[in-house]
């Protein structure tokens, strides 16, 4: 909830009663920093279950305290990261990802700024394709030889330092 | 009285605004030139009438009027001045009379300064304005009155949401407002082109400044709501990837494609269709995200299908406005005729390419945003979309896009010249990669990535005064010369290169704060101190306070440099607003050149200690100054006499005339 509160309040009027978000509290955390990092990590991309888009890194509410312990407790456990999410997932499900997982239901997800991206360039190649065709039959076109080529990039490039 | 005299008001205004959509349209379909002089007188009284309203509910909010349910809900007689006038849009129907009285303000201005535009184009776009504010102004009378009364008058109200009660609610829904809303000027004159089947170069130019003010204060609006969040929330974070962010991004996105496809438009005539869709577009998203905020759809499908009226009616009106525009579109967007063909390396070349991958951006931020609402409502089952999605995605789109900003305003139109270009850029390229050096070796070496981004920010701001210094000819003529031309330069040269080095900034202020950022999070008594990049922390004391409608915990501590020279006092503090009994932090924050140190207190323990969290944010006020710098270049490209709204237009000759051919 946190930041992006401002912006709901502010639109949708809510009035239910917000806290600071406040999180990691120091009796959590654990004494190996690199160990103590993983997990803030792993925590970042877990999703705080009753809150709205935010991780349990951020979070205030208990639901997310007990699952930041867990995850701290099976690092601890000497699991590996991965081990620690699929744990995780297994217990509440892939709603706890923030980032969702790459699968059948998400496959348009991940598949849309290729998409767009890819398709919006095959379409101007091809439509650029289509107009030089056209250029190359106009009669009487032809292609300027190298001489003129530079005559013309001089005048073009005069003129536009001018602009 | 003076409160039904408002509610009045607001009714008056909806009935005209009902002629204004009806009777210049008709005026402008049988060319009746008397009908559709009627447009413009009408909507500047829509305009009064809804300021009028405005100005109600706003006097009511201040005098603490709790006879009016809203005002009573939202404000208490003991805030301060400021947050008894600004309430008035701090809550769901007061923001959207703000959203009218925007949208009537908006066509005010075209009603008043579009003289030199042709009658018949005015009118159409003047009547586009009037169904839209029909259909915001029938929702509110319907939905969501603010002037909906009540009887006995209690005699305190429930009091604003403190989170609410600050400087940045006056500052960042107008704003924010003032872009959103500012769009429909450009969608308004895209259906004004279809429905009369014409569309010239022109059309562009008259466009352009709409969408530049729009998108100016759009770019200020997100960037004050970040700050807001940044130093209101006690955490820290300045942007989150949430759907209500998400809501103001899209149309920012392909408003700032919208912005350079029309440039290519004004001058070369091509991408004609393109800009026409991108216009219908950009308005489109700020609709969904009027929709998304309001209806409630965010917190839950389920919360929506239990409460529809308010979020049915917007869907409603979204459905009319985006399906009849698109309709349209593919109905007429056919007859209109493009031109100018260009070579791929060339100025139109590179807009394209920028409109390609942010083109993409925006597709790629919506899918995201909806893809969970989609996915629970036809399978019910639930997933989430957050940061860590956005991130992946949307930055390896932007990368590229950064990289070839600098090429684009150096290559000429038409046919550009790659490599010319290239040479006038290596004094960028030199000083960008000296900036990584920097990075690596100064910073740290083992921040490989880190450095390639502050590489990348330097070659935006480097590439941004190359391009100046170019057209004004450092190196190619004698220095006076050159600095008597750059002074010549078009205004609007000067607004693209600010636009893109203020880019430059934010992209070196992000960058920093995820790479360089430092946290501590301990539990302190008085007279402990911990050490943070290089500054020590002594906590002091902790002394009650009290606000006007709130009690408070002040910890104050002392801030030094670790070698113990004095830097004075930061301080942190617990709020409970006493109306609602609610709890909030406020951050302490200092700023030292552009990086701050930020310091929250959390909870209070027993003993006098208390949990503290201090970060460092190296160069964090970049992502804001940077915005600033994006707007200030706006307001300059504004201030350009071609593209200033409604200066009179000297006819556009196909003759290139020397320093008077606008560049964006």
């Amino acid at each position: 909830m946190r930041a992006a509160f401002v912006f709901l309040l502010l639109t949708l009027g809510l009035t239910f009663a917000w806290l600071p978000a406040h999180a990691v509290q120091p009796d959590e955390m654990l004494d190996d920093p690199a160990l103590e990092e993983r997990a803030r990590d792993i925590s970042a991309g877990l999703r705080c279950l009753v809150c709205q888009n935010q991780s349990i890194d951020d979070s205030d509410a208990s639901i997310a305290r007990d699952l930041r312990i867990l995850v701290r407790e099976r690092i601890e456990a000497g699991e590996t990261d991965e081990q620690v999410v699929d744990y995780i997932v297994s217990r509440y499900g892939q709603f706890v990802l923030l980032k969702p997982v790459f699968s059948p239901t998400t496959l348009l997800l991940w598949a849309t700024p290729l998409l767009v991206l890819l398709g919006g360039g095959a379409y101007l190649f091809l439509r650029r394709r289509g107009d030089s065709s056209r250029t190359v039959a106009t009669p009487g076109a032809q292609k300027l030889s190298a001489e003129e080529e530079d005559r013309l990039s001089e005048a073009l490039a005069d003129d536009w330092f001018e602009r | 009285m003076l409160i039904e005299t408002g509610h009045f008001a607001l009714v008056l205004a909806l009935a005209l605004s009902f002629f204004q959509a009806i009777m210049p349209l008709a005026g402008a379909l049988r060319n009746d030139e008397r009908v559709m002089a009627t447009a413009a007188p009408t909507a500047l009284s829509v305009f009064a009438l809804i300021a009028l309203s405005f100005g109600v509910l706003a006097s009511a909010y201040y005098q603490s009027d709790f006879s009016v349910v809203n005002v009573f809900e939202n404000s208490h007689s003991q805030q301060p001045a400021l947050y008894r006038i600004t309430g008035t849009w701090g809550n769901h129907e007061g923001s959207m009379l703000l959203w009218v009285a925007i949208l009537a303000l908006f066509t005010a201005l075209v009603a008043a300064f579009g003289r030199s535009l042709p009658l018949r184009l005015k009118t159409l776009v003047l009547a586009v304005q009037g169904w839209i504010s029909s259909a915001f102004l029938l929702f509110i009378l319907l939905t969501s009155n603010p002037f909906a009364r009540l009887s006995p008058a209690p005699m305190e109200g429930r009091d604003l949401n403190p989170i609410l009660q600050d400087i940045g609610l006056a500052i960042h829904p107008p704003l924010l407002y003032l872009g959103y809303v500012g769009f429909s000027v450009a969608f308004s004159f895209a259906i004004a082109a279809l429905i009369d089947g014409r569309m010239e170069a022109a059309w562009a130019r008259w466009v352009r400044p709409w969408t530049l003010l729009a998108w100016t204060f759009l770019t200020a609006g997100i960037a004050m709501g970040s700050y807001w969040a940044y130093y209101e929330l006690g955490w820290g974070g300045w942007w989150f990837w949430d759907p209500v962010e998400n809501a103001s991004f899209m149309p920012w996105l392909s408003g700032t494609a919208l912005l350079h496809s029309a440039i290519v438009m004004e001058k070369r005539d091509a991408l004609k269709i393109w800009t026409l869709l991108l216009a219908i577009i950009t308005f489109s998203l700020s609709l969904l995200g009027t929709f998304l905020v309001r209806s409630g759809i965010l917190t839950s499908v389920h919360s929506f299908a239990s409460d529809p009226t308010r979020g049915l009616f917007i869907l409603a009106i979204l459905v009319f406005f985006i399906g009849g525009a698109l309709l349209l579109f593919a109905l007429r967007a056919t007859s209109l005729k493009t031109g100018g063909l260009f070579a791929p390396i060339s100025r139109e070349g590179a807009l394209v390419l920028n409109n390609l991958f942010l083109a993409s951006a925006t597709a790629t931020v919506l899918v995201g945003t909806l893809y969970p609402l989609v996915v629970e409502a036809i399978g019910g089952q639930k997933i989430s979309v957050g940061a860590p999605f956005f991130n992946l995605t949307f930055g390896p789109l932007m990368i590229p896009l950064l990289v070839a900003v600098p090429f684009g305003p150096l290559l000429a139109w038409k046919r550009g010249d790659w490599s010319a270009v290239a040479m006038r850029l290596v004094w960028a390229f030199g000083f960008s990669i000296l900036a990584v050096a920097v990075s690596l070796i100064l910073v740290d070496p083992t921040a490989v990535f880190a450095a390639l981004g502050i590489g990348l920010a330097a070659w935006l701001v480097a590439g941004a005064l190359t391009d100046l210094a170019t057209k004004s000819g450092v190196g190619r003529v004698a220095l006076p010369v050159a600095a008597r031309r750059l002074v010549g330069l078009p205004r609007s040269m000067f607004g693209t290169a600010l636009g893109h080095s203020g880019l430059g900034l934010t992209v070196l202020g992000i960058v920093a704060v995820s790479a360089f950022a430092d946290e501590r999070i301990v539990t302190m008594k008085p007279g402990d101190s911990l050490d943070i990049a290089g500054y020590r922390v002594t906590f002091d004391t902790i002394i009650p306070e009290r606000g006007p409608n709130f009690v408070a915990d002040r910890a104050q501590f002392d801030l030094a440099t670790v070698e113990g020279k004095s830097l004075g006092n930061i301080s942190s503090a617990k709020r409970i607003y006493t109306a609602r009994q609610m709890p909030t932090t406020e951050a302490g924050i200092r700023t030292f050149a552009f990086s701050q140190v930020y310091l929250s207190l959390g909870d209070l323990s027993e003993g006098g200690g208390a949990v503290v969290r201090v970060w460092h944010k190296p160069l964090v006020t970049l992502i804001w100054l940077g915005a600033l710098v994006m707007m200030i270049g706006g307001f300059v490209s504004l201030s350009d006499r071609r593209l200033r709204v409604g200066a009179p237009q000297a006819p556009k000759s196909r003759l290139r005339r020397p320093a008077t051919e606008a560049v964006g």
